[in-house]
């Protein structure tokens, strides 16, 4: 139990509910527009970018960021290439960053890879603490100032573009705002898992809510719930606690739908 | 004397144009879908297009509210090229209604409110009087008790007047309904149509309207617009007072889109000055 108490334990709960609000905000405009796979995109590539990171001595992160944004806008040109097979773009996308990463892994030495894939949380530095910190503010504020904006975006495109809203700008600033989260969230719960943290919530919220406002709070209180009780469950038995995260979170889905099942019902 | 007035009235506002275009084309992958297309809608009009799918009515329609951009050719919202066109909010769009995913968690409230958000609201608090914008619109669809209902939960006619009262949110000038009663039963079709009608004629909106429905045209205009053959020919419905205006321009402004429509044997177009 002392372990709950250790300053590595309390810097991985502050990381772990900074990201337990974002990556499951921007989760949910992804998923209503469709786009669940590109969080599971952006990571892979980012995780190309952390490997660079290390090979030339730059924050791994900040590489990360800069890759994953560059992804989101490839794909954005990709599916204007394919129109409807859409998808593809995002395949192509996404082995194109694991190959890379693969690559560039191989080239560097001494880096500890399953770190980035699967997370590891309890090795947070304060840098990683402040960047995350950064990283939240700017989400929370965006988010804040624009949410009806991004409501009538993510509900009806043509709607909003005939309201005279900048499509293309709300459209980069989602692009932007989700790489910035999965960029920072890779440390956390790692590459492979972070896109749990943004659908699984929002898969919950599609259940239980009613209106997009309850939507919205339905995500964050998943989301940091999975973070804490995921984190403390990791530390006390010694699990990953990446992956005690996502299968708590898969628990919650899953009860959810046991429970809605049972409602209509009617019992 | 009391008509001579009637006349210099109605006569200043029908010659204000809502749309026109000048020689508008639009092609895709080297396929011409309209080529040089030339027609005005007035103020007060109501344009109905139908036609077979592929006949580019919505094409036309999307390139009016600016989804779409011309190949050649000007278009002119309310006098203004459309590209520089900032009053979006006089204008109401109802897109096709099943281009949203029915599990999309937003209650008929928060759809009908977001028809405020547009370029003007960025930055702006979500006032009171905008909630009584809101609630008015649902009163006046007929829809107010659904008001806190999932919109997916809805029937596709109820979704149809929630649409509309979003679009009749901002208290519009123009109202452009793509498909408006696609896929929905034809009983509740005739109230819709219904509905529109009277906002037609008791409010002074200006419509244009795309179906591929003969019948929602029927219900509108009445049997004497479909021929023997059970096909529409271009009809105007008059009413009496604005009879002069309607003779000089409805006729002559859609001439144009009545031409180019017919020629392609697939659109026909219905006008009607009320």
């Amino acid at each position: 139990m002392e372990i709950v108490t250790s300053e590595f334990f309390q810097r991985a709960l502050i990381g772990g509910l900074l990201i337990g609000v974002t990556a499951p905000l921007m989760g949910l405009f992804l998923v209503l527009r469709r786009l669940s796979m590109i969080g599971d995109t952006l990571s892979h590539v980012s995780i190309a970018g952390v490997a660079l990171g290390f090979l030339i001595g730059v924050y791994p992160v900040a590489m990360g960021l800069v890759f994953a944004i560059a992804a989101s806008f490839a794909i954005e040109k990709l599916r204007k290439a394919y129109k409807t097979y859409a998808e593809l773009s995002i395949a192509i996308i996404m082995s194109g960053g694991v190959a890379l990463a693969s690559l560039l892994f191989s080239m560097g030495k001494n880096i500890n890879v399953s770190s980035y894939l699967f997370g590891s949380i309890f090795t947070l530095n304060s840098t990683d603490l402040y960047v995350i910190g950064a990283v939240t503010v700017v989400v929370l504020i965006a988010i804040r100032t624009q949410v009806k904006e991004l409501f009538l975006l993510t509900f009806d495109e043509d709607a909003a573009a005939v309201s005279g809203l900048p499509v293309k700008f709300y459209n980069v600033m989602i692009s932007v705002l989700t790489a910035l989260v999965i960029s920072v969230s890779i440390k956390i719960v790692g590459a492979l898992l972070v896109s749990a943290l943004l659908t699984i919530p929002a898969a919950c919220s599609l259940i239980v809510a009613r209106s997009f406002k309850q939507s919205v709070i339905t995500v964050v209180i998943i989301g940091e719930l999975a973070v804490v009780i995921g984190l403390l469950i990791a530390g006390i038995w010694n699990l990953a606690p990446g992956g005690t995260i996502v299968l708590l979170l898969i628990a919650v889905l899953l009860v959810l739908l046991a429970f809605r099942r049972g409602v209509r019902t009617g019992n | 004397m009391g008509q001579s007035n009637s006349n210099t009235s109605s006569s200043t506002s029908c010659h204000q144009e809502v749309i026109s275009l000048e020689n508008v084309s639009f092609s895709f992958q080297q396929q011409a879908v309209i080529s040089d297309l030339s027609f005005a809608v007035k103020e007060r009009d109501f344009i109905g297009l139908i036609g077979t799918n592929g006949a580019g009515k919505t094409t036309l329609l999307r390139m009016i509210v600016g989804l779409l951009k011309p190949t050649s050719g000007t278009i002119r919202l309310f006098g203004e090229n459309v590209n520089e066109f900032k009053q979006w909010e006089r204008i109401g769009y109802v897109p096709q209604k099943n281009n949203f995913n029915p599990l999309f968690p937003a209650t008929v409230h928060e759809v009908v409110m977001s028809g405020l958000y547009g370029r003007n609201k960025i930055f702006k608090k979500i006032s009171k009087a905008d909630y009584k914008k809101s609630d008015d619109a649902l009163l006046a669809m007929g829809i107010f008790d659904l008001k806190d209902k999932r919109i997916g939960q809805l029937s596709g006619g109820q979704q149809q007047r929630v649409f509309l009262a979003r679009a009749l949110i901002n208290n519009p000038s123009l109202l452009i309904l793509d498909e408006p009663t696609k896929g929905i039963d034809t009983e509740t079709q005739e109230s819709f149509f219904h509905m529109i009608k009277h906002m037609h004629q008791h409010h002074n909106i200006t419509f244009l309207m795309v179906s591929h429905d003969l019948d929602m045209i029927r219900s509108y205009l009445g049997e004497q617009a479909a021929d023997q053959n059970g096909k529409l020919k271009f009809h105007i419905k008059h009413s009496h007072e604005t009879q002069d205006c309607v003779e000089n321009d409805l006729t002559h402004s859609l001439k144009g889109l009545r031409e180019q429509m017919e020629s392609r044997k697939e659109v026909v177009l219905i006008g009607d000055r009320n």
